[in-house]
């Protein structure tokens, strides 16, 4: 495994060019471009605060002033989650021609896919920074530091849940429709769109087992709450099993990798 | 020193089955091996305890028929997919021509899609840049390298492709069939590449159906059958074994053909009981326009038996051309007859009259002929080109009432090394004034 992270290294410019092509081709053709990048996240909020301050109002505690910021602050982390696994159920299948014709560690694929997810989420947070600075959040540069640990810890979820997602649905296709499904609701069970206190009581031993639940507290505590960032214990224990998990994510995909040239 | 070892390398595939590889997750977690829990008939060995090496700087063909297992034996030497048994290695950096183009994106230019497929193939963006206006220049693109790949042309796409694949420089360069795409201009340009890369001392794996390819270029070749090797070393020896090899399995195809031709023949009705049946009049050929097979007449004459016999007196069905050809007609009759004419006729598989005649016009006067006997017409030289060719024979009465007439029934193949064309070779030869020089003036002397 070493080895092959060892020559994966080697593959960084290929991952480079291959995220640059990824971003460039997505939205080559349309009319607004880059700006997709930010308008998708914006209209997504926009979807939400009108439902939750319009359709829906006093469904929500008092503290959460203002919403729209709270919600920005898990959503936009969330899409890069979330689009990344979507994309990455397919990556191997669409990719079928690479790894039957080229010389090509299949890797790279899913890992381009999370990339390319990534700098969208960068592209979102200078709209989340200008959110902060209008709502004069109370931001600590001692909570801020923080905020890359947190970014780091997901990009290794995602990675090892991609490994996982792409190599084993190359062998179950249902995966993929599963996933879709199970992303949906994944996103209600993370508390995103409502804070962990509103949650009952039996119910947050249930969000505390889903690993998303910790990422969108940091991202809250760092971002949105006052105070100093008391959530660290989860993350750093969260950071241990997202290692673990991507171990076992390259793991098998390397077990696996053999049979892509024959399944895709 | 070898450039490719391949050492007892086989590779199974799993056949088509509604049984997925793994049934279940646990089992895709635990399994091992890929392979080992299929049952013998869902396995399929595409190459089988293949060994060869291949020295620096030679030129390797491979050849044999679709679906011998030269494919997977490329991919296997390029590390694209992992031998089930064996093992594979290659000295210095590869570069695979096995689909071009495979890794382009379509919405992207020609500019950045030639950056991409290099640092694919194992260039750094440095050279690229470097290499970068003789790419463009090899493909000829020039005009069109900022547009997008979709809107090529599929001839475009390859030869950019192409382009690509031949300047990443490698030790070691893998070619499947992909000569066989791109005009005439664009496959002399890919020879020439070829060869230079001979002259350069560079290793060249090539699997191909061009068989002329593999003995003028090649310093060594591997036939490979079912995923055995059937024959390796001299490209010339191979290449006639294996051409013999394709005669003698398209010999035993049209036997077969010609006996469900008679087989089908002999459930045709006679023409006696046939009142309205077309009977021949004129001498052959017949009216080639509404030829069909078949056999009609009175059978007061029958043919019993058709063989052909090449240079070895052995019966055949695939000739060369050129060769002495023996027809040989088993006749039978049921009372003595004294009108009777001989014929056959030799048709293309466009349904023309390559050659008819026949004992009357030959002016041979028939006296009498009872009993059974034999009838040879030997062929002094076969002049006719590559092709398929089907007979009719006949035996039928001077104004043509047919006796026994079997209408394209038999079935045989003329091969030749030169792919000249029409329907007849006049034997021929060129000669040239000593200022006019070719390379391969001996060939034909």
């Amino acid at each position: 495994m070493l080895r092959n992270l060892r020559q994966l290294l080697r593959y960084r410019g290929l991952i480079q060019s291959l995220v640059a092509r990824e971003l460039k081709a997505r939205y080559r053709g349309s009319v607004l471009g880059f700006f997709w990048s930010f308008i998708n996240p914006l209209l997504l909020l926009l979807i939400y605060s009108f439902v939750f301050t319009v359709v829906l109002p006093g469904t929500r505690p008092r503290e959460l002033e203002p919403y729209a910021l709270f919600m920005f602050c898990g959503i936009l982390p969330w899409t890069w989650f979330s689009s990344s696994l979507g994309e990455s159920s397919n990556v191997l299948i669409a990719g079928g021609n690479l790894i039957k014709k080229v010389l090509f560690p299949a890797e790279i694929l899913p890992i381009v896919t999370v990339l390319a997810n990534m700098v969208h989420f960068f592209l979102g947070l200078p709209i989340l920074a200008i959110f902060l600075v209008y709502y004069r959040a109370p931001l600590q540069l001692a909570e801020l530091v923080w905020f890359p640990a947190v970014v780091l810890v997901q990009l290794l979820l995602t990675f090892g849940l991609a490994l996982l997602v792409s190599s084993l649905t190359v062998h179950f296709r249902d995966i993929k429709d599963i996933l879709s499904n199970l992303l949906t609701f994944w996103f209600f069970a993370t508390p995103i769109i409502y804070p962990m206190s509103q949650a009952p009581e039996y119910g947050r031993q249930i969000l505390n087992l889903n690993p998303f639940t910790h990422l969108a507290i940091s991202y809250q505590e760092i971002l949105f709450y006052p105070g100093p960032f008391g959530h660290w214990k989860w993350l750093i224990a969260l950071g241990v099993a997202s290692f673990a998990l991507f171990a076992l994510g390259y793991f098998l995909f390397d077990r696996l990798r053999d049979s892509f040239a024959e399944e895709v | 020193m070898n450039a490719i070892e391949v050492a007892h390398v086989t590779k199974i595939y799993r056949r088509y089955s509604r049984r997925r590889q793994f049934a279940t997750l646990k089992s895709a977690l635990l399994s091992g091996s890929l392979i080992s829990d299929l049952r013998p008939d869902e396995m399929f060995s595409a190459v089988e305890d293949v060994s060869f090496d291949v020295s620096e700087g030679r030129t390797f063909g491979v050849v044999g028929r679709n679906g011998s297992g030269k494919s997977t034996l490329l991919k296997l030497v390029a590390g694209i997919t992992k031998p089930t048994r064996g093992g594979v290695r290659v000295r210095g950096r590869i570069s695979a021509l096995i689909e071009l183009g495979a890794g382009f994106h379509p919405e992207i230019s020609g500019r950045e899609n030639v950056f991409i497929n290099g640092i694919m193939l194992g260039l750094s963006k440095r050279e690229i840049t470097r290499r970068f206006d003789e790419i463009v220049e090899f493909a000829e693109l020039k005009d069109f390298i900022d547009a997008p790949v979709k809107t090529y042309s599929s001839g475009m796409y390859m030869r950019l492709g192409f382009a690509v694949a031949i300047h990443v420089d490698p030790d070691v360069l893998l070619v499947d069939e992909v000569l066989a795409v791109g005009d005439e201009g664009f496959t002399r340009k890919c020879l020439d590449k070829f060869g230079e890369f001979r002259r350069r001392g560079k290793t060249i794996l090539l699997v191909t159906h061009s068989l002329g390819l593999v003995e003028r270029f090649c310093d060594e070749a591997l036939w490979l059958d079912a995923g055995h090797i059937r024959a390796i070393g001299d490209p010339k020896r191979v290449v006639g074994a294996y051409i013999t090899d394709v005669e003698r399995s398209e010999e035993r195809h049209l036997a077969a053909g010609d006996a469900r031709a008679r087989e089908a023949a002999a459930a045709v009705p006679d023409a006696s009981r046939l009142p309205d049946h077309p009977v021949q009049t004129g001498e052959t050929p017949p009216d080639m326009f509404r030829a069909t097979e078949g056999r009609w007449g009175s059978r007061d004459v029958e043919i019993t038996g058709v063989d052909l016999f090449g240079d070895d007196g052995q019966p055949s069905h695939v000739f060369h051309s050129g060769e002495r050809v023996t027809v040989k007609l088993g006749v039978t009759a049921s009372r003595p007859i004294a009108d009777f004419v001989f014929g056959i006729g030799i048709f293309n598989a466009d349904g023309v009259c390559c050659y008819g005649t026949n004992t009357d016009l030959e002016e041979l006067t028939a006296v009498e002929l009872s009993g059974s006997g034999t009838v040879l017409l030997t062929i002094e030289s076969l002049d006719l080109v590559e092709g398929t060719y089907k007979l009719d024979v006949a035996v039928h009465k001077r104004d043509g009432f047919p006796y026994d007439y079997h209408r394209l029934l038999y079935t045989f193949r003329v091969k030749s090394r030169t792919k000249d064309v029409g329907i007849f070779r006049p034997p021929h030869k060129w000669e040239f004034s000593p200022n006019i020089k070719f390379k391969d003036a001996g060939r034909w002397a």
